[in-house]
Formats: C-alpha cells, structure tokens, sequence
C-alpha cells in the first residue's frame, strides 16, 4: 500500500489500530517526493532526511533545505504535513517564492506552525506559490513554475498550487495555504483537492507574511471535506499575537460531517451563471445541484448585484495593502540587499531602488505600482475608497442572501485549468480567473472549493461553497453530504 | 494611457528603479487594468460607508505588562549587515 494516497483520516485510523507507523508515512511521502516532485516541481524546500535525497530545485542550496531540526512534540497525529512557502517557520529559509526573501531564515514560527507542531504534525517540506501570492497560475515565482498533476502542460492554479499540487499528486498528506482573493480555493480546484478559505480571523495570521491584510486567510489543502474538517480544527482559534484573530469558540468540525442536507436551503447567484463560463463547469455544477436536490436540498436563485465590481474592487484594495505591506522589503533588516553602485548622498534610497528592482518579479512591481497609485494624493478618493466603499454593497450583498439561505453555491472558477504561458503576458486575464472567489474574501465569509467532476481532457472541476461568518459547521455539512453521493474525492491521478 | 512621467513617479514613491523598457512595459500593463477598474465610477456610492475591515471590532487591547519577546541576537542574525547591535546601511549623512 502505498500510504502517501491516503488521506489523514485514514492514516489516523492506521495508525490507532497499530497498523503503520509515523516514520513509514513520512518515509512514504518523502519517497514520493523523490519520485514525481521533478516532474510537478510542488516543492521548493524538502525536508533533508534520507543522505542522497536530491534537491527537487536547483536554485536552492543544501544547506536552505533544513528544517532546522525541527522535532514533533509526541502526541497524537504524527503525521507529515506541506506548508506553503508564506509561513513563517523558526529556522527554515521562508521567501515567499521571491528573490528579496533570499536568506530569510525567521527567528520565531507562525502560529498555525505552533499548533501544527503542538498536535504532532511534521512539516515535510514547502510549497511553491506566485511570487508574494501575486497570481493565479504558480507561474510568477523566482523557482519557476509548479505543473498540475492531471496534465502537466497546465497550470495548477495559484497562488497555494504548490500545495495543491502536492496533495493531488499524492506527494503531501495534507497541507496549509493562504487565501486573498481564491489562492486556495482556485488552485483546489484545478488540482481536483478540497480547499477551504476560513472566515476573516477565525485562524491566526501572526507569521503570515502579508500581501493584503484585511483579506489574507490561512487555511487547509486536502484530499477529502473531513480531513478539512480535522486540519481546520488544529489550526483555528484564537491568538492574542493577531489583533484581528476572533475571539469565537472553534467547535468539533467533525460532527457536522453528516450526511444531511434536508430542507437546507442553498442560493444560486444568477450574476456567476453568465457568459464566460465554461459550459463543461455549468453541466458538473448542475450535476451537483442534482446530487444534493435529490438529497433533500432546496435550491433558489438569488442576487449579488454587486458581483460584477468586484474584480475591480479587488484590485484596487488588494494591492493598496500589498503597496503598503510590502515596503518593508528594503535591504535593510533581512533578505536580498543590493548595494548601489556610486556612494553618493542618495546611496541609501538607491539601496532600496536597486534591491526592489532587482528582488521583485514583474507581477509583484506591477502591484506595488497599482496600489501605490492608488494610494498616491489625488487618486486616493477616486481609487481606495471608492474600492472600500463599494467592498461595503458588496459584503451587504452577502448579508441580504444569508438572512433566507443557509448557503451559496457557485462554479469556483469559470473554467478547468489552463496551460501553463497561456495567461501569464495578459494581468487582466489572469485577473478575471479569480472572477467567483474574490467576493467571499471582500466579504470575509467562509468559502470551499470541492471537487465535483471532470472536463472531456480529464481536467478536475470545483464548485464552490460559502456561508455566512463563522458557519464553517454549514460548509462542511453540505461538502460532505456531497463528496459522499458523488465520491469524485476517490479518482486517484496517476502519474 | 499612463504618461512616462507618471510611471517614473509611481515608480519612484514605489521605491523601484526601473529600466526605460521595463517602466514602458508596466505603464502599457498599468494603463489597461485602471482603464478596467474604471467601473467602479458607475457604482453611486454617495450615502455608503467605506468597510476597511470585515469583523465588528473595535479597539483590541491588552495589558500593558512585559512579556518575552524575540532577543535582538535574533532580530539581528538575519542580516549581515549588523554592527554593534545596529543595522548597517549607505553613508546618509556626509
């Protein structure tokens, strides 16, 4: 058997009766890395365990590839987990896929690490992403792009693909990314994985390196809605290091996995029924919709009217925050520095000039740029908080749906995975494929992306769940009741 | 369309030397997204309040007492470019 295709709860039960052990699950994914990382290229650092394990990337050195011996506490999961390359690990080189994070090793772990480690977990490597999660593909990044592991032509979406490649490609158990506008649930999707964006402040961000701080959310990459469920709860909570993290009790996600969807009643968004999307995504979403009718479920149209502003909105608040966060890159403290080349008065702001122009890719420039104009005098009323203001119409949106349904349920993206280049020299493209996911972040609600088919070429499709703050119970209520009818959650890729 | 001017403005708030071809570039990329993002002046958002945050709080405090917090050893071990307990940058002053 080989144990890095099972999901966690089954390793779990393996373990329990005394069947497998932690070493041989870490052994067995570690070896899967070494066997079918070259060609998905999911990792960028890999725990150095075996003498002879071969970087999976050229561009990182041997000696950034230790975990700084990092131990589990004994307890009682022991099982290996993936963490995308934005969360800070105490002694580990965490650079966010970017050349001004080079030699960044952080001196304390993000909170979620803490957690993770406090329950036992191990962390067996981590992931590739679009450069500071600027994108939708896992092509911006200084490593180079990750592949999908259901054809490895195309994109596995962004940003967290590397961690949803690895968990599809059967080199992870399960793994953590980070959500802004749908760079968990998005790359779920494409990679056929199950993705979960939680509500605003329900997990830490404290160790998070930020892109936009008042959207960011970590949170789990897994085979199946109950390992969700179970990594959810070990990372969830709250932490006095986040002043945004809610003070809301983390219930026993687990006993919501039942199979029960009676008389629940779910919105369908007629604003993402429309032109542009795929027809082969509309046929599977109206296949789940049949699923969980048949089931019990009662379906109604409703309306966000503010869903077609919301790229624009987004992309203005976004990168208004990122031009904000992301100033701190300047060569002084930590990361790449660049010395200028002539000592004259302005060295020190050439400092900073050559160091940014020389540690960014162009999608993080063109980012910093956009919010910065955003931000500049005479624009920030017209830009800023125009966004902010029209970010209210449509979080009330939200509002207005939740108060007769308990859900809604969406495509997560409008089509399957593209091919790697095909949108990386058009932003705006690249934008829009983030069309149904960036609501949810605007709002703040809770958001999963779940598998539920395939195209004709065997590429995954999503659909896309979301409730209101903090019902997380009701997501995985209805996920569950659905992977259990549909059982997409068991076709294996094989590589 | 995004003056050269205006970009080598935004690019020098944005602290980000760049080449004429690449600032060029970026402008023309700059250019179509604020030209898409224009919408957003069809929206009457006259009596709308701006939402900069999503949660329903307000001030978090906490004590004011100390608590352990990182060495500056370990603030400082990330960067070669330490001295005496401070950080090295360029001559500012002459």
């Amino acid at each position: 058997m080989n144990l890095s295709t099972l999901t966690a709860h089954e390793l779990l039960d393996l373990l329990k009766n005394q069947k497998t052990t932690p070493q041989a699950i870490t052994e067995s994914v570690l070896k899967a890395i070494q066997r079918t990382d070259d060609k998905i290229k999911a990792y960028v650092r890999v725990r150095d365990q075996e003498p002879g394990f071969a970087p999976t990337r050229g561009s990182v050195p041997m000696a950034h590839r230790d975990l700084g011996g990092l131990t589990p506490a004994p307890s009682q999961t022991h099982l290996p987990i993936s963490i995308k390359d934005n969360i800070c690990i105490r002694g580990s080189p965490t650079t966010c896929a970017s050349r001004i994070l080079e030699g960044f090793k952080p001196s304390y772990h993000a909170t979620v690490i803490e957690r993770i480690l406090s329950a036992g977990g191990l962390i067996v490597g981590q992931t590739n992403m679009d450069e500071f999660a600027f994108g939708s593909s896992t092509e911006n990044s200084c490593f180079g792009p990750t592949r999908n592991p259901w054809n490895l032509d195309c994109v596995p979406g962004g940003s967290s693909g590397g961690s949803a490649a690895a968990v599809a490609g059967h080199e992870a158990i399960w793994a953590l990314g980070s959500d802004t506008g749908g760079s968990i649930r998005q790359p779920a999707s494409f990679c056929g994985v199950v993705g979960l964006k939680p509500t605003y402040g329900r997990v830490s961000r404290y160790g998070l390196i930020a892109f936009a701080s008042s959207l960011d959310q970590i949170g789990p990459l897994t085979k199946d809605v109950t390992d969700s469920a179970l990594l959810l709860k070990i990372i969830a909570g709250h932490d006095s290091r986040d002043s945004t993290s809610a003070d809301v009790p983390v219930p026993d996600y687990t006993a919501s996995l039942v199979e029960d969807v009676k008389g629940l009643r779910i919105g369908l968004p007629k604003e993402y029924f429309i032109e542009g999307l795929d027809r082969e995504v509309k046929e599977a979403i109206e296949a789940a919709i049949a699923v969980l009718q048949k089931k019990g479920a009662i379906f109604q149209e409703v309306s966000l009217p503010h869903t077609e502003y919301a790229v624009a909105t987004y992309y203005i608040v976004a990168t208004a925050e990122a031009s904000s966060n992301l100033a701190r890159f300047d060569g002084v403290q930590y990361g790449l520095r660049c010395q200028p080349k002539t000592s004259r008065k302005t060295a020190l702001v050439d400092m900073y000039e050559e160091t940014r122009d020389a540690g960014f890719g162009k999608e993080a420039k063109r980012r910093i740029m956009l919010g910065t104009y955003a931000l500049s005098s005479g624009y920030y009323e017209a830009y800023y908080l125009r966004g902010q203001k029209v970010r209210t119409l449509i979080k009330n949106d939200f509002d207005r749906v939740f108060e007769e349904c308990a859900a809604i349920l969406t495509p997560t993206s409008p089509t399957t995975a593209f091919r790697i280049g095909e949108k990386i020299d058009d932003p705006l493209a690249m934008y829009l494929s983030d069309i149904y996911t960036i609501s949810a972040n605007l709002a703040g609600i809770p958001a999963m992306s779940v598998p539920c088919g395939f195209s004709q070429k065997g590429l995954p499709i999503g659909l896309q769940i979301l409730a209101k703050p903090f019902a997380e119970e009701m997501i995985f209520r209805i996920a569950y009741a659905y992977e259990q009818a549909a059982l997409w959650h068991k076709r294996k890729v094989s590589l | 369309m995004l003056s050269q001017q205006e970009g080598r403005y935004i690019a020098s708030l944005s602290r980000i030397h760049l080449e004429e071809d690449e600032l060029e570039f970026l402008a023309r990329n700059l250019t179509d997204i604020l030209h898409y993002v224009e919408k957003l002046r069809k929206v009457d958002v006259s009596e709308i309040q701006p939402t900069t945050h999503v949660l329903p709080l307000k001030n978090v405090y906490r004590q004011d007492a100390v608590q352990p917090s990182l060495s500056r050893e370990d603030v400082q071990g990330m960067s070669q470019h330490t001295s005496r307990g401070f950080f090295k940058v360029p001559q500012v002053l002459e």
